[in-house]
């Protein structure tokens, strides 16, 4: 049924579209943008020749920065690493050729914001003498070894998304990897850095595929390839055959079938539940140029020192360069035959996802896969947006299935909530939606803006909770001081008495200070116990009250009858403080009681049904008026 | 800054309203065939009246003239809204409504994207409602009426209401098919018997199934053009068709045949050109098929037991009204959700 639909819809709608492969499950929406791809791929891919000076941004991948190893003025080979992976989910920075570090320092970085960052400067001597490389001999040795070997490699996924490899090839316990996919879909327009990879190098390829599928124990390859590469399906296939359980499995040109999730339903017919990762169910993606880089590694020791990247656009010759890290951008145009005349800007990654580089002096780093000299022809900038007219044409397109103009209504609307509801955080930003947009809204950015906005919502939220802990805390402490020096005050007056008064004359009212006596004392311990027990409780119930009564400004010490004598008058005499004292713990562990009880039921108004003393209700507008600042602070954090 | 994507690839609002004006010209055409050149003057008044309240709207509402003029979204609710009357109507009748399609229904309510209700829909029911006598007589076919009115007798007709010399009003109106059906089952007659009337065609009514094979062919075009989507004329057409057969089939000496039900009236008009204005409309496919469906079913219950001949227009308004209701029920399964 779903079928002759199907079939129906692409006859209606008048699509001429080619017949996928039977074993290819398709996925919903996609677009089909200009590939541009031929320019960059009719020649071969070219080594560009080492700078004057290589600029190396310690952030060139996700996670943490990786700590410093070398000074300035410090020669280094090529090879050597310069920066150590520090924590779990980093990666190490090495020297791309050999010289002397001249400066470690902020530079601006390729990154959207145009702020400069932390990076290290490397005049090369032009001599490119290697430090001692070793090889690993990864067959006959322990995997965790040979994760702690990546860590050190500094390979990231080059896919892009610069993701640190050793993490994704690690055993996480939970699940075991039975398919290696290969991620060659390469779907953005203009990129042919993969394809040309696959192109000159399959057999390379190959072989860090043997090692990847070692890595993670997988029993199965698939490399997933875009029909518009049909050189390098070819030379994948032929290069597959001598990786067993390997296929190349060919997917129709539509973007973005390049997205992890999406190529693995496409390749697998998997869909990953949203909130699992692929590992969850038995599938890892690696893109082709994270595989050589892997293989280099192990093979040769080679550390990641270069990449391929696509220079195209409004160049004179767009083509693939190798390129070191750290190379300044303005090498890699001259090496295309300079920018032509018109060009505006510099885009890093495809039109799709990538962004404007924020000046020409920046280096290429690791995310580098293309750079893409833009005219006004290229990339028009967008008419004003006009209303969205509800077409749901973004619907249509979206790879998710999401409904775009819901989330930017909702997004617009500051209705963050709803947002999150319509499943905003599942949106991969990935442009199909503002792509085939009439009214030319910049919907990705208003998702920007929407996710943003949730997040920082919640660290404020966290950081208020965390307050609010920390003074409750700190309440429970002071109360607990407070009694245990009530106790003490007790204690010491007890013994006064006792000493002016005769043994043989003790009157009952003297029965409080013998069970305050030093003999007494396991029964003082256990009062001092329970009064830290009851502060406590008391201080939980707070808690629990003032969260049902906080939203509906309905604060406990409104609700609270006066009839308690005022704790603040002293007790007369030792008797008497200690029946206070064992009357407030008393009522304490009622009232804690009592509010547990309240906050029990859920959804209705909170009643103190117990008497509070004005001690205690000056002790809650206290914890008000502090949690109220430790809101106002995390607000303004938040604004700065 | 990070504004991608950088490219685009879609027709522009005035595009997608541009080819809706063209799928409806094979309409338009037919029309002056039947009915004469009168329906032109009437789309020209109601173009003009369209533009030159959207634009005093949007003064007023200090919002910039030009882009949400040439965005052509009041023309197309001019040209549905004038095809939707009775050909012939006077001019302060095409001014009333398509001012308070495009103030009241459209500017009033934020313009462009904001319109709850179909803006065309609305100027039709407040006439309808205001004016019921005028609103439901129409002139008869050019090759059914006694005397045949020339363009500048139709001319003289829509300004000054005059018909020359000795016509009287007898010889150029006629009940509609679906209107003499009504009439007349109420008076006991047998549907077979009735359809024998020389206002019938062999579908629907006279020359008016010519305009709804227009209009048909017009939206062909738009799905051709991938500018509405398979299913709301699907859904429309196939439960009007279903419920009308269901009803033939159960008594067809007092219900009319599916085939008649599709041909006659504003069905082709609503299916392609007014439940597909999709700022009104719901935006989920299965919401569109909801919608589509609620809209046929309501037009056949206003057809056949209704005050109204025809109830397009109040059932497209009445599920107007549930559209928010619709795209909160029918959410798609995003990827990687089990259920919505």
């Amino acid at each position: 049924m779903n079928s002759i639909i199907q079939f129906a819809t692409q006859l209606i709608r008048g699509h001429a579209a080619a017949p996928a492969a039977a074993d290819v499950h398709k996925f919903h929406g996609g677009v089909h943008p200009n590939g541009h791809k031929l320019a960059s791929t009719a020649q071969p891919i070219a080594k560009l020749a080492i700078p004057e000076k290589l600029v190396l941004p310690l952030r060139q991948h996700v996670g943490y920065i990786p700590k410093i190893k070398v000074s300035v003025g410090e020669h280094v080979l090529k090879g050597q690493m310069l920066a150590e992976a520090e924590g779990t989910l980093s990666a190490a920075i090495h020297a791309p050729t050999s010289g002397t570090i001249t400066a470690i320092g902020e530079e601006v970085i390729p990154h959207p914001s145009g702020l400069p960052d932390m990076c290290i400067t490397l005049t090369p001597d032009g001599k490119d003498a290697w430090a001692t490389l070793t090889p690993v001999d990864w067959r006959n040795t322990d995997k965790k070894e040979l994760v702690a070997s990546l860590r050190a490699s500094g390979i990231v996924g080059l896919g892009g998304a610069t993701f640190p490899t050793h993490i994704k090839v690690r055993a996480d316990g939970r699940s075991q990897v039975h398919t290696l996919v290969i991620n060659a879909a390469e779907c953005e327009p203009y990129i042919t850095c993969d394809d040309m990879l696959m192109r000159e190098r399959a057999d390379e390829i190959v072989k860090g595929m043997e090692i990847v599928k070692f890595l993670l124990g997988a029993e199965h390859c698939i490399v997933g390839i875009e029909d518009n590469k049909p050189e390098a399906t070819v030379s994948m296939t032929e290069a597959c055959k001598s990786l067993a359980n390997t296929s190349v499995k060919v997917v129709p040109t539509l973007y973005p079938s390049g997205d992890a999730r999406r190529l693995i339903h496409l390749v697998l017919g998997i869909e990953i539940p949203h909130d699992k990762r692929s590992t969850d169910v038995g599938v890892q993606v690696f893109n082709v140029a994270t595989v050589l880089a892997i293989y280099r590694y192990f093979a040769f020791g080679e550390p990641a020192v270069n990449r391929i990247v696509t220079m195209t656009g409004s160049v004179n010759k767009p083509q693939n360069f190798e390129v070191l890290f750290g190379t300044p951008l303005q090498n890699l145009i001259d090496a295309a035959g300079g920018a032509k005349t018109g060009t505006t800007h510099f885009i890093m990654g495809g039109p799709m996802m990538g962004f404007d580089l924020p000046t020409i002096e920046v280096p290429i780093t690791k995310a580098a896969n293309c750079i893409i000299a833009a005219t006004p022809d290229l990339f028009a900038a967008p008419p004003p947006a006009m209303p969205c007219i509800r077409c749901a044409r973004c619907a249509d397109a979206c790879p998710v299935n999401l409904q775009p103009q819901e989330l930017y209504w909702f997004s617009k609307s500051d209705n963050f909530e709803k947002a999150r509801d319509y499943n905003l955080f599942d949106c991969i930003e990935c442009g199909c939606c503002s792509y085939v947009c009439p009214s030319d809204i910049p919907l990705v950015q208003y998702y920007r803006y929407a996710k943003s906005e949730i997040i920082a919502a919640d660290k404020a939220r966290e950081a208020a909770d965390l307050a609010r802990e920390r003074n409750e805390f700190r309440l429970a402490r002071i109360e607990r001081e407070k009694l245990e020096r009530a106790q003490k005050h007790a204690e010491r007056a007890a013994a006064g008495k006792a000493e002016s008064a005769k043994p043989e004359n003790a009157a009952p009212e003297q029965t409080a200070a013998e069970a305050a006596k030093p003999a007494a004392m396991p029964a003082a311990d256990d009062a001092k116990k329970a009064a830290i027990a009851a502060a406590v409780e008391r201080a939980k119930a707070l808690k629990a009250a003032a969260a049902q009564a906080g939203d509906a400004g309905n604060q406990p010490k409104e609700t609270v009858a006066e009839s308690k004598k005022p704790a603040d008058k002293k007790p007369v005499d030792d008797e008497q403080a200690k029946k206070d004292k064992q009357a407030l713990i008393a009522a304490a562990i009622e009232r804690a009681k009592a509010q547990k009880l309240a906050a029990a039921q859920a959804g209705t108004t909170p009643k103190n049904v117990d008497n509070v003393s004005p001690a205690v209700q000056a002790e809650i507008s206290e914890i008000e008026a502090i949690r109220e600042k430790a809101k106002q602070t995390a607000d303004t954090k938040d604004a700065d | 800054m990070n504004r991608s994507p950088y490219i685009t690839d879609a027709p522009t609002v005035s595009v997608i309203m541009l080819k809706v004006l063209l799928a409806l010209v094979p309409g338009i055409f037919a029309y002056t065939w039947i009915y004469g050149g009168g329906i032109l003057v009437t789309i020209l008044i109601a173009t003009i009246t369209a533009l030159a309240s959207e634009a005093a709207l949007l003064k007023i509402r200090q919002r910039p003239i030009r882009p949400y003029l040439s965005d052509l979204s009041a023309v197309v609710t001019a040209w549905l809204l004038a095809l939707a009357l009775p050909p012939l109507a006077p001019w302060w009748l095409v001014v009333v409504g398509t001012f308070f399609a495009i103030v009241i229904a459209k500017q009033l309510y934020g313009g462009l994207g904001y319109n709850p209700f179909n803006p065309a829909m609305v100027g039709y029911a407040v006439l309808l409602i205001s004016f019921p006598i005028i609103m439901t007589k129409w002139p008869a076919p050019l090759i059914l009426a006694q005397t045949k009115l020339g363009f500048m007798e139709q001319l003289q007709f829509i300004f000054g209401h005059t018909l020359p010399g000795g016509v009287k009003m007898d010889a150029v109106t006629s009940a509609t098919p679906l209107d003499y059906l009504k009439t007349q089952l109420m008076l006991k007659h047998e549907v077979s018997s009735i359809t024998e009337a020389p206002i019938f065609g062999a579908f629907g009514a006279k020359g008016g199934e010519f305009v709804t094979t227009a209009y048909l062919l017009g939206g062909l075009y738009l799905l051709q053009q991938r500018i509405i989507s398979w299913h709301l004329p699907t859904a429309f057409l196939g439960t009007l068709a279903a419920m009308s057969l269901v009803f033939y089939t159960v008594n067809p000496a007092h219900f009319a045949n599916p085939l008649f039900h599709l041909m006659s009236g504003a069905s082709m008009l609503c299916a392609f050109f007014i439940i597909t204005d999709p700022i009104s409309g719901p935006t989920t496919p299965r919401g569109k098929l909801y919608f589509a469906a609620g809209v046929a079913v309501l037009t056949y219950l206003i057809r056949v037991y209704g005050g109204y001949p025809d109830g397009v227009a109040f059932a497209v308004l009445l599920m107007n009204m549930c559209v928010p209701l619709i795209d909160a029920h029918t959410q798609p399964r995003v990827f990687g959700h089990t259920k919505n």
